[in-house]
């Protein structure tokens, strides 16, 4: 029996591929794609403002609500705003880090220095966030406790705790890829920068940045999506300032037309970054 | 190299900055663990270890952890089985659309959480009438993990090639039994890689896990959030942080054993 399946299957591929594919299409195409469809349809939808029912008749109010009201927009500029921000904190955390683990550190110490950066990796997101609440925690937070000695105090909850937050919670997908990147780039191309006179700073901005530049746009893919849509964060260390996902859960429960208008936008953010992104060329030569 | 001694310093200093950031907010997790105090306070006056040992007790931990347990493994199965039969399909085959594979698994993962769980949501209750339970989270939690089996076991096939399982044939074996005694072993390694990421993502997941599970259902997540902002639970909720950290160190053990082409996880 098995031996005539395992026969029949050899002769015709055709039946093979069907046979791997069928599971996985009818999961990802019908299920999830189906799914975000159902979502993005739902945008164009209005509910009833007494019962709280959807209404199924297509019209564009939802969105004319959205671009009108400069609240949205106001959300929207600053979760951008922050999810660019803790881009470029990572970046400039990340790379003397990757260059230090890449070019500096000996074999033994590199693979003990990559496992340092991988293991936060698997502890869970809520335990970092929850760390950063207990380190910001105005008056008697750790961070007052270690700086206030040295004239700092904790900047609370709030805007610069959500970027502190999620920058600390992307950073190793920021440093992984630039470290790759650094690890292939040969040691004799900063040696003969350096033989023709340039210093390092100068090798580091002429020959270094432009051959890591791939590696940095796929760490900022991680760091940028990631900050764009995170709502958890800005819940627990955010105070009361709201991000792009805050105001989608908020309107979950109550209006998901609306919920889903907001949705689009983070989705059309990320849309148009990974159109950039393929533009730069970044993505083939990774 | 040219590196001057001077940068070399500054450069490890700049490491060590980064390595603080990472590490001190851990380490005062759990130090926290141990804080005698029932309340927030900083630096605690008094360590003990009697939070370890309520924790323990704990129903609700238990019981979180169990469903955590459950969603994962389950949702990892689902995800070895989906994730290595589109790898073997993608890198074996010709076939109309092959290129937009590789976006459509890494959707459920680029997209933000909460656009996901919101999708997955209203089809399950609005559309199919389906009551959320363990069911749903599991359905979610497999539909992220797939990326992550099916990148590790496109690698490995690729670099596999296909002349082990050419020679096998060629030396009688019907297809089954090449598949069980060649491709199965040489691929083990990076479908366990795959597996385990897969399980670890499902394990710390829980933005989709707040939209598909209902109130039935605390994964370990879940319930550390629902406890997070209760005062009379902060000692019970610093333990399992300081648990989640010590545990984080066991898959890096692993794949530091297994020392595969995988080291970063195949997340790159």
């Amino acid at each position: 029996m098995l031996q005539e399946i395992s026969n029949t299957m050899h002769k015709k591929p055709k039946l093979r591929l069907v046979a791997l594919l069928t599971a996985p299409i009818l999961w990802l195409v019908v299920a999830y794609l189906g799914a975000l469809a159902t979502l993005l349809v739902a945008a164009f939808f209005t509910i009833d403002s007494f019962t709280g029912n959807v209404i199924q008749t297509f019209n564009l109010g939802n969105f004319h609500d959205m671009f009108t009201d400069a609240a949205y927009k106001n959300v929207v500029l600053r979760t951008v705003g922050i999810a660019l921000l803790v881009t470029v904190v990572c970046t400039v955390l990340a790379i003397p880090m990757a260059f230090y683990m890449a070019k500096i550190a000996k074999p033994r110490s590199q693979k003990i220095l990559v496992a340092l950066i991988l293991t936060p990796l698997w502890a869970s997101y809520l335990v970092k966030i929850y760390a950063w609440r207990t380190m910001l925690e105005p008056g008697n937070g750790v961070l007052d406790w270690l700086l206030g000695p040295l004239g700092f105090s904790s900047p609370g909850f709030g805007g610069p705790a959500i970027i502190i937050g999620l920058s600390y919670l992307w950073l190793p997908y920021m440093i992984l890829p630039i470290y790759a990147g650094l690890e292939r780039l040969p040691n004799n191309l900063l040696d003969a920068s350096g033989d023709l006179g340039a210093h390092n700073w100068h090798t580091f901005r002429r020959i270094v940045l432009p051959l890591i530049f791939p590696s940095l746009v796929a760490g900022s893919m991680f760091t940028f999506s990631l900050s764009l849509g995170d709502y958890i964060t800005a819940t627990i260390i955010g105070g009361k300032l709201q991000m792009l996902g805050n105001v989608v859960y908020q309107n979950f429960s109550i209006n998901l037309p609306f919920a889903a208008t907001i949705a689009t936008i983070p989705v059309t953010i990320m849309a148009i970054y990974l159109w950039m992104v393929r533009r730069t060329g970044a993505l083939a030569s990774l | 190299m040219t590196i001057s001694r001077n940068a070399r310093l500054i450069l490890a200093a700049l490491l060590g900055v980064g390595l603080a950031f990472i590490y001190v907010p851990l380490t005062v997790v759990v130090i926290n663990s141990f804080n005698s105090s029932r309340t927030f306070s900083w630096p605690p006056s008094e360590l003990t270890t009697k939070w370890w040992a309520k924790a323990i007790e704990n129903t609700g931990v238990r019981e979180a952890l169990k469903w955590s347990i459950l969603a994962g493994l389950s949702a990892t199965a689902i995800a070895l089985l989906l994730g290595t039969a589109l790898a073997f399909a993608v890198s074996r085959y010709d076939f109309f659309g092959r290129e937009v594979i590789s976006l459509l698994v890494v959707l459920p993962i680029s997209l933000p959480g909460v656009v996901t769980g919101i999708a997955l949501n209203n089809a399950f209750t609005k559309q199919l009438g389906m009551s959320t339970g363990l069911l749903t989270v599991v359905i979610g939690h497999a539909t992220f993990c797939i990326v992550v089996v099916y990148n590790n076991a496109v690698a490995r096939l690729r670099r596999m090639g296909t002349s082990l399982q050419e020679a096998s044939m060629d030396l009688g074996a019907n297809g089954i039994t090449t598949f069980r005694l060649i491709t199965l072993p040489n691929m083990a390694s990076a479908l366990f890689a795959g597996g385990l990421l897969a399980f670890g993502l499902s394990f710390d997941e829980i933005v989709v896990t707040t939209f598909t599970a209902g109130p039935g259902i605390q994964t370990l997540p879940i319930w550390i959030y629902n406890n997070l902002f209760r005062p009379n639970q902060a000692p019970i909720v610093n333990v399992v942080a300081a648990t989640l950290v010590f545990l984080s160190i066991v898959p890096i053990y692993l794949s530091q054993r297994l020392s595969s082409d995988s080291s970063t996880g195949g997340r790159f």
